[in-house]
């Protein structure tokens, strides 16, 4: 567990709110991390903000990876931010709709989001606008799909049109 | 005045040398014996120098994250081996503390004791491949030789205490699959009483080595702050100067008890990787020490695993003899036990890193979405700026410093 330390998350609510009021939509500590979602459209002023401000110093991105929530047709994006000067870490939590997966790029901000945008961007379509190189990374470049998109199921274990004794079984 | 006289002369000859130069295009890779893996780097070749590097990743990518979704969470160690292989059973650890995370399973303090003996092992493991294959990129073949002798070690006590070596599967949801032989103490103490000596041999061979020292020393050195923003950690961000580790700065499994410094290194280069390495190997020995001085000093011999029958699978004996043991392994197996929704960030001090599990449950017996943070991968995209305006020989010998691993690069 990380230690959870209520002064700590409400200052960054804190200040977020007084600069981006109208951006973050919701904001809950989520087992032992604070988890912030917000507006797409500001993501780059806000990972900015969070960098570069003398208290927070959200310093280092520690993650970012994609999500698919069919039920909703939306994607989105989560970024773990990592303040090494207060020891604190957040979550932070942006959508888009499935019809426009476009999501400013964190590449200016961060030189490492450009291997995770792009590892994002091919397993789940989000485009990630202001990106210098958004190509496909780990899948083969004529893929036309999005493979982690809830769309494609895995094999079904039970099927059973499948003959057996071809595959050594 | 000389010199003026033949300028014409010079002056001609420099031009000469001015004119557009014709750049070589060299592929490196994917399977070429100097990179250690399948990474495939095309060069734009200055003679022997290069101007541009260029990564082709992915050539053994086999969708973990996909395949995760469709597993239960016991099932999800055969993947976690597969990402940094050489020390599959600090990934294993990695992810049971994930999950008991999730489910809110508290861990005995033996257990605790016995996966940091366990993940420490396998942190000298991979420090000793990563630290010997420099020696060998850099010419001296003799210490991988003899160094190997000890990782295969290591994987004998793998093998006594989970039956396999190097890809493990080690450990459960709760603990281990069974407690430590007898056997597997003996060679755990055995291990402690030759390694030192066989770890002085090796810095011998290497640590004050002039060839060695003119090879590695402000070769493929990185700055703090673009290490920063490219996301290093672990012994590659230590080397830069900052003493970043997820065992201190968060710490898990019990580490707060355990004494241990983080060493450093100053200038980022390969020589201060391979040091940071030499010493964090010699932390490890004495944190495995003070790990069997704990347990010993525990009345308990017998708990490795912890007791929670609604996740933990009972061991086989109980199952084939105790009617409840028996029910609980069949709700597990087939997942009827509640789990918990929500979502985890946990994160651990890999081999070669931060390494990190990000797993949503939506209530099912699977994970919603699993992601892995995989030091490797962030580290890597670092390498054509580290490498530019070097020498190929250089560039081989940073790549093999920065431990990245081919099975955590691609997934």
């Amino acid at each position: 567990m990380f230690e959870i330390i209520p002064e700590k998350d409400q200052l960054t609510v804190a200040k977020l709110t007084s600069s981006f009021a109208n951006s973050i939509d919701h904001h809950e500590l989520m087992k032992d991390m604070l988890c912030i979602t917000v507006k797409k459209e500001s993501i780059g002023d806000i990972l900015l903000f969070l960098r570069d401000d003398r208290e927070l110093q959200f310093n280092f991105l520690t993650t970012l990876c994609g999500m698919h929530y069919p039920e909703k047709d939306q994607l989105g994006v989560v970024y773990h931010l990592h303040s090494f000067v207060n020891n604190h870490r957040i979550r932070l939590k942006t959508s888009t709709p499935i019809s426009d997966p476009t999501i400013p790029s964190a590449t200016s901000i961060w030189p490492t989001a450009n291997w995770m945008e792009r590892e994002t961007y091919d397993f789940f379509g989000i485009q990630f606008v202001g990106h210098p190189n958004l190509t496909r990374i780990l899948n083969v470049d004529d893929m036309v799909d999005f493979p982690l998109r809830k769309e494609f199921p895995l094999e079904d274990q039970t099927r059973d049109d499948k003959d057996d004794s071809q595959f050594g079984r | 005045m000389a010199k003026e006289v033949n300028s014409d002369y010079w002056d001609k000859d420099r031009v000469k040398a001015e004119e557009p130069k014709e750049y070589n295009t060299l592929n490196v890779g994917p399977t070429h014996p100097a990179t250690h893996g399948v990474f495939q780097n095309v060069m734009l070749m200055d003679g022997e120098y290069i101007v541009s590097t260029e990564q082709t990743i992915g050539y053994i990518h086999r969708a973990f994250e996909k395949i995760a979704e469709r597993r239960p969470f016991y099932q999800i160690t055969p993947l976690t081996d597969r990402l940094n292989y050489c020390s599959a059973p600090l990934n294993n650890m990695g992810w049971h503390m994930t999950v008991e995370k999730l489910l809110g399973i508290e861990t005995p303090k033996r257990v605790d004791y016995l996966r940091i003996v366990i993940m420490e092992l396998a942190r000298i493991a991979d420090h000793v491949i990563c630290n010997s294959v420099i020696g060998v990129d850099s010419g001296a073949l003799t210490g991988f030789t003899y160094m190997f002798q000890d990782r295969e070690f290591i994987y004998e006590i793998y093998e006594e205490i989970c039956g396999s070596r190097l890809t493990t599967n080690m450990g459960r949801i709760g603990g281990f699959e069974r407690n430590f032989s007898p056997k597997a103490w003996e060679k755990i103490k055995y291990f402690l009483e030759f390694f030192p000596a066989k770890l002085k041999e090796f810095e011998t061979l290497l640590m004050r080595n002039r060839i060695f020292m003119d090879r590695t020393i402000n070769v493929g050195a990185f700055p703090l702050d673009r290490a920063l923003a490219y996301g290093f950690t672990g012994p590659n961000l230590r080397a830069c100067g900052l003493d970043y580790d997820v065992r201190v700065m968060n710490p898990y499994c019990s580490y707060e008890e355990f004494e241990f410094t983080i060493p450093v290194g100053q200038n980022g280069d390969t020589y201060d990787r391979f040091m940071v390495r030499q010493a964090e190997m010699k932390q490890s020995l004495s944190i495995i020490q003070q790990a069997l001085d704990k347990l010993d000093a525990l009345e308990d011999k017998e708990t490795y695993y912890a007791c929670d029958p609604r996740f933990v699978l009972p061991p086989k004996e109980k199952v084939y003899n105790n009617m409840e043991a028996l029910i609980w392994h069949f709700k597990i197996v087939m997942g009827e036990t509640d789990i918990p929704v929500g979502e985890v960030y946990h994160c651990i001090e890999g081999a070669n890193g931060e390494l990190g599990f990000y797993l949503i449950s939506d209530g099912g017996r699977t994970a919603s979405r699993l992601h892995f943070r995989r030091p490797g991968f962030i580290y890597y995209q670092a390498y054509p700026e580290m490498v530019q305006g070097t020498m190929l020989s250089d560039a081989i010998l940073t790549m093999s410093s920065m431990n990245v691993i081919a099975g955590e690069l691609d997934a």
